[in-house]
């Protein structure tokens, strides 16, 4: 099964912050930082590794700042495959 | 387990040469449109009035019409949407929108024209224009954004207030014996027949924000086929004045306001008659 997996780039410099994105977020990967911008807002930082890039965060963001990138892990097959790791390695070899 | 060990190390250095081109430019799946500027908003935190700048130059920008489009702006919080919006803007006086749209429409009727304006602009010292131009059915597009307060002068009340909400001139709450009823002006326009289409969104889910996007979109369409007014209403939120944070916000928008102004097309075009 190909594996999805997101992430966002966010303009901290223009964020205040409302936390939106966070209450849309579906993963909860999303978290205001302790750190604040030049402006004295707390900007959102992903705290959560599980981004799927669904654009949830970048839709309700009145700012329009959140930029969201998805992609598609093992895009190429695979050169190897292991089927059985509990007893012997049996290692199946696509061409 | 040699084998093992280094496929799975194999593995493990694809998986890190994929994951480190993600911010690349072809997996780009959302970003901010051309039309909308890089200038940062002057609105609140959490205000609703981004989202919909923001959907209507994302209409703008898919629909390649940037050089096609005037854009009104009203009085209030949306003052500065020419700052934002990458188009060709006219300010016009306070509630006089729709009708300075009606100007230029007649005087370029090749471009595409718009009105943004909000609830006490365009329901409040702007009802006779607006009723107006939509009874003419006026080849443009309303964008109504309601947030049932007057934002912009510090939060008083607004016709569409809702009963027993508090704002600084109804310090106890809207009371509809001394006050009257909210203003459902979509509605009103709805019964009109120089409107062609008549929708109410919302800005406060994912869900609503892709639905504001669609009726926007349609709009512009329905403009280009010179078929009549469209008028989109757009519930949002205030939090600054209604003195909640951005999250408590919208859930009160929903319990609240979403209940007394339905979301849904008010008026749709009959396609058999087309």
């Amino acid at each position: 099964m190909a594996k999805v997996k997101g992430d966002i780039l966010v303009d901290i410099e223009k964020c205040k912050g409302c936390e939106l994105c966070r209450a849309a977020c579906p993963q909860k990967s999303l978290e205001l930082s302790r750190k604040i911008n030049s402006k004295g807002y707390h900007y959102i930082v992903r705290i959560e590794d599980n981004c799927t890039g669904c654009t949830n965060c970048a839709l309700v963001c009145p700012e329009g700042i959140i930029k969201v990138y998805r992609m598609t892990l093992n895009k190429k097959e695979p050169v190897a495959t292991i089927t059985n790791v509990t007893n012997d390695i049996t290692v199946t070899v696509k061409s | 387990m040699n084998e093992k060990t280094m496929l799975e190390e194999d593995l493990r250095e694809q998986e890190v040469d994929q994951a480190e081109c993600i911010f690349c430019n072809e997996n780009i799946v959302y970003e901010k449109p051309d039309t909308l500027l890089d200038t940062p908003m002057h609105y609140c935190p959490g205000c609703g009035h981004g989202v919909a700048h923001r959907l209507i130059a994302e209409v703008i920008s898919e629909l390649g019409i940037q050089e096609n489009t005037i854009g009104v702006a009203p009085v209030g919080c949306a003052v500065f949407a020419y700052n934002y919006l990458n188009i060709d803007m006219q300010e016009a006086a306070h509630g006089r929108a729709s009708a300075v749209a009606t100007g230029i429409k007649r005087v370029m009727p090749e471009k595409y024209v718009f009105s943004y304006q909000g609830d006490g602009d365009l329901a409040a010292i702007g009802t006779a224009e607006t009723i107006h131009t939509c009874n003419r059915g006026e080849n443009i597009l309303i964008v109504f954004i309601n947030n049932a307060i007057y934002g912009m002068t510090g939060g008083q009340m607004a016709p569409t207030t809702l009963p027993g909400m508090k704002t600084t001139t109804s310090p106890f709450g809207r009371d509809v014996l001394t006050m009257g009823n909210p203003l459902k002006i979509t509605e009103i326009v709805a019964t009109l027949p120089g409107v062609y289409y008549c929708t109410r969104t919302a800005v406060n889910t994912p869900a609503n924000v892709r639905r504001a996007k669609k009726a926007i979109l349609k709009s512009f369409e329905y403009q280009k086929l010179n078929k009549g007014l469209c008028f989109v209403e757009i519930v949002s939120d205030c939090p600054s004045n209604w003195k909640m944070n951005p999250v408590q916000a919208n859930k009160w928008l929903e319990e609240n306001m979403l209940p007394y102004y339905p979301l849904g097309d008010l008026k749709v075009p009959n396609e058999k008659e087309n």
